[in-house]
Parts: structure tokens; sequence; C-alpha cells
């Protein structure tokens, strides 16, 4: 199977570089797998779950939004945050949610809430994403 | 002449001076270390994301609706300086060199008629300017009690800058940091952020990309990010280049205490030689004299 070069950055580290033969990613008009060969493309992401195929493995990692660039050289994600599946605290998520929900009951500030509000959704769409994988492992 | 007391306290004080600046060296150096990985992990997405707004940006050149971040107001008559400075000093020539080329660069822009405005990120640089400048400062942010610099700091500070050129406070801003080269090298930059300058799109033909959403809407995203990035960038390389020309400045004051130790101990044997002897002469000519 043909591989292409993908690497994923984040601001404050690069998380993965290498060759891979498929990336699914959830891009902000809707989740689309990438193989050799793809056209170039632009696109935002939505917070989501980034999913990389190697040789059979496969890798999960949670995206809370960015960009993704695919050229011809190959596929570059800039993502705003990103953790892999793993490392993610299910527990800590739900605080943060929980945090973010006050923190919306609470403000005064228009624009603020508005800022929160859009946290607080994207939050929700990790939670359910991670959710959903976990119970698709389950099955399997 | 001070007395063999006030001699032997000197030389305890330098002694103490020099254990503090060993010290000081020492944490600068563990320090520098960690922030020269952090500025290490963070310069791929820098450079992807510089490269990435090339390409986009090249796409979109000369087209009329190009957003205001990328083709700038139309003017350039209010310069805005945004000057990252450290918090502390004690780190040799490192503030003053940054302060230096603002003032220079500020200087040569009002000669030309211009609007000059600051914005001071750290304490040093503030204090600077706030002598010569003091009303044409509109912000100042202190990144005090700060241990390490995370993005959202940074995305704070690209926040405060972006709403300012929305109310049409300035046209252009250049950010003023020092670049870290290496221990012994710390070089003061100048780079204009707004409007922005991405690096010359990626080698080779241009590729036509597909846009998903719209070219317009993934700018209006990625500017405000891009802007992010490159403060974020600047307050690594502020914060590697200020370890290390502590780390350089706290070692040459170390060596310089220690020839201070040397030449004073070395007048305080004399001095004490000189009394033995006096006295020694003082006791055999009494004894002569007998």
């Amino acid at each position: 199977m043909a591989t292409f070069h993908f690497e994923l950055v984040s601001p404050e580290r690069l998380l993965f570089s290498g060759e891979v033969d498929q990336v699914d990613v959830p891009g902000a008009e809707g989740e689309f797998g990438v193989l050799a060969g793809h056209a170039p493309l632009v696109t935002m992401l939505k917070p989501g779950i980034l999913t990389v195929f190697t040789g059979g493995g496969r890798q999960h990692i949670v995206v809370f939004g960015g960009f993704a660039e695919i050229s011809p050289g190959g596929m570059t994600v800039l993502a705003d945050t990103a953790v892999p599946v793993e490392s993610l605290d299910s527990a800590r998520l739900a605080e943060e949610i929980k945090n973010t929900e006050e923190d919306v009951a609470d403000t005064t500030d228009e624009h603020q809430r508005d800022r929160l509000r859009r946290k607080l959704e994207q939050l929700r769409a990790v939670q359910a994403a991670v959710a959903g994988l976990n119970a698709g492992a389950a099955a399997h | 002449m001070p007395s063999l007391k006030d001699m032997r306290n000197r030389i305890a004080a330098t002694k103490a001076t020099q254990k503090i600046t060993r010290a000081m060296q020492m944490v600068a150096a563990s320090k520098l270390r960690r922030a020269q990985s952090a500025v290490e992990v963070a310069r791929p997405y820098a450079e992807r994301i510089g490269a990435m707004l090339g390409n986009i940006a090249a796409s979109v050149a000369g087209s009329e609706t190009a957003p205001r971040l990328l083709a700038g107001t139309g003017r350039d008559q209010v310069h805005l300086l945004v000057v990252c400075t450290a918090e502390r000093g004690l780190c040799g020539p490192f503030n003053s060199a940054i302060v230096r080329l603002v003032r220079e660069r500020a200087n040569a822009l009002i000669a030309q008629g211009k609007e000059v405005k600051f914005f001071c990120v750290g304490r040093k640089g503030y204090d600077q300017l706030r002598r010569q400048y003091e009303r044409q400062i509109v912000e100042h942010i202190e990144l005090r009690g700060v241990r390490t610099i995370g993005f959202e700091h940074a995305q704070s500070i690209a926040e405060k800058l972006l709403s300012l050129f929305e109310e049409g406070a300035f046209d252009v801003a250049t950010l003023f940091y020092s670049t870290f080269k290496s221990v012994v090298a710390q070089i003061p930059t100048a780079q204009q952020i707004i409007p922005a300058t991405p690096p010359g799109g990626a080698n080779g033909p241009a590729v036509v990309y597909e846009y998903e959403p719209a070219e317009d809407e993934i700018l209006a995203e990625l500017l405000p990010r891009y802007v992010a990035t490159q403060v974020f960038r600047a307050l690594l390389e502020n914060a590697a280049s200020e370890q290390g020309a502590r780390m350089t400045a706290m070692d040459n004051a170390t060596r310089n205490a220690g020839e201070m130790i040397r030449k004073q101990t070395l007048t305080y044997n004399r001095t004490r030689q000189a009394m033995i002897t006096k006295e020694l002469i003082e006791i055999i000519s009494g004894a002569e004299a007998l």
C-alpha cells in the first residue's frame, strides 16, 4: 500500500511525523479519510478524533480544532491542541465541562459567554467522540 | 587606610557575592536547557503555519477580498512596536539591546513623520521606555509569576493586538525580541507581524488547492493564529535568550569576583605582614634601648 508523509504539530510540540497509510480527519465540513495521492486541499478542523493508520496499527489522537493541509509532498495537520486518546483523562474532561458550564452561567459579559459556549460545545463533541470510540472498541 | 578587620569583611562580602552569582549561573544554565528545548519543539508549528499561510496568501494575493490582516489598512502612518523583554534584570545586555533596537526604529519612524505607539510585554522594556515615551505606551503586559510560557499567554497577547488593530489604533505592527542563536549570541530582531508577511510560498510551482470552507473563511481563522504563533515564538526565543544572556553575564561576574578576591587577599596579607614587621621592629628597638 502506498504511503505518504504525515505530520501532526501543535503549537507546543511535534506529535507525529512519519510515513502513514491513511489518516482520518475531522474536517469542519465532515470527516474524511486521506490516502496517498489525495488532491491538494486546505481545510479547517472541528474538535474530534484524528486516526492515523500505519502498517496495520492505528493511533487515535484527540484534536481541538486547527487546520489540515494536503499537498503533493504530504499532509500537515496544525492542531490547536492535540492529545493522544490514551493520555486523555475522561474524568478531567468531564470536570472541565462542568466548570465551563458553571462559567457560562456565571458570566455577564456577552462576548465572554459566547466564547465559553463555543468551548463547551467543543468539549462535548470531544467527549461524545471519545465515548463512541470506547464503545466501538468494547464491541470488537 | 582601612583596618585589617574592614579588609576581612570586604573579602567575606565579595565571597558571598561570588556565591550568589555562581548559583544564578547554574540556575540559568538549567533553565536555559528547558527554554531551549521549548523553542525547538515549537519551531515546526511556526514553520508549517508560515508555509501554509504563504501558500494560501499566494492564491488570494491581489484580490480585493484579501483580509486586512494580510493586505494591511492601505496606510502606514501609525506604527505599533511590540516590545518583548524579560521580567528580570541581571542578564547582561539582553534587555537594553532590545530596547536600543526599538529606540533606533522609533526615532527613525518619528523622523519620517510617522506616529509611533508601544505595546510592552515584560517589565524591563516598559521601565526603560517609560522614561522617554510615557504617553505613547498603549498597553503593557507583565508575565511575572509565569513559570513556563504556554500558548495561551501568547494567544491573549495576540487577542489584545488584534482588537487594537480592529479599532484602527495602528496600521503596522512590528514585534521586537531577541533571537536565540547560541548561549553567547542573542540577536535583537524586529519582525513585522501585521500586515502578515509570510515567508515565500512553498518551493516549486504553486499548487492549486481546494479549500474547505472557502479561502477567506480559512484565512479569517488562520491569520489570528499566525499572529499568536509569531508572538509565542518571540516569547520562547526571548526566554531562551534571557537565560543564555544571564548565564554569560553571571559567568563573567563570578570570574570578576574571583579576581577581586585574589587582589583583596593579597593586599590584606601584605598589610598584615607589614603590621607584624612594624611590631617586631618596635619590640627589638625597645629591647636594644635597654
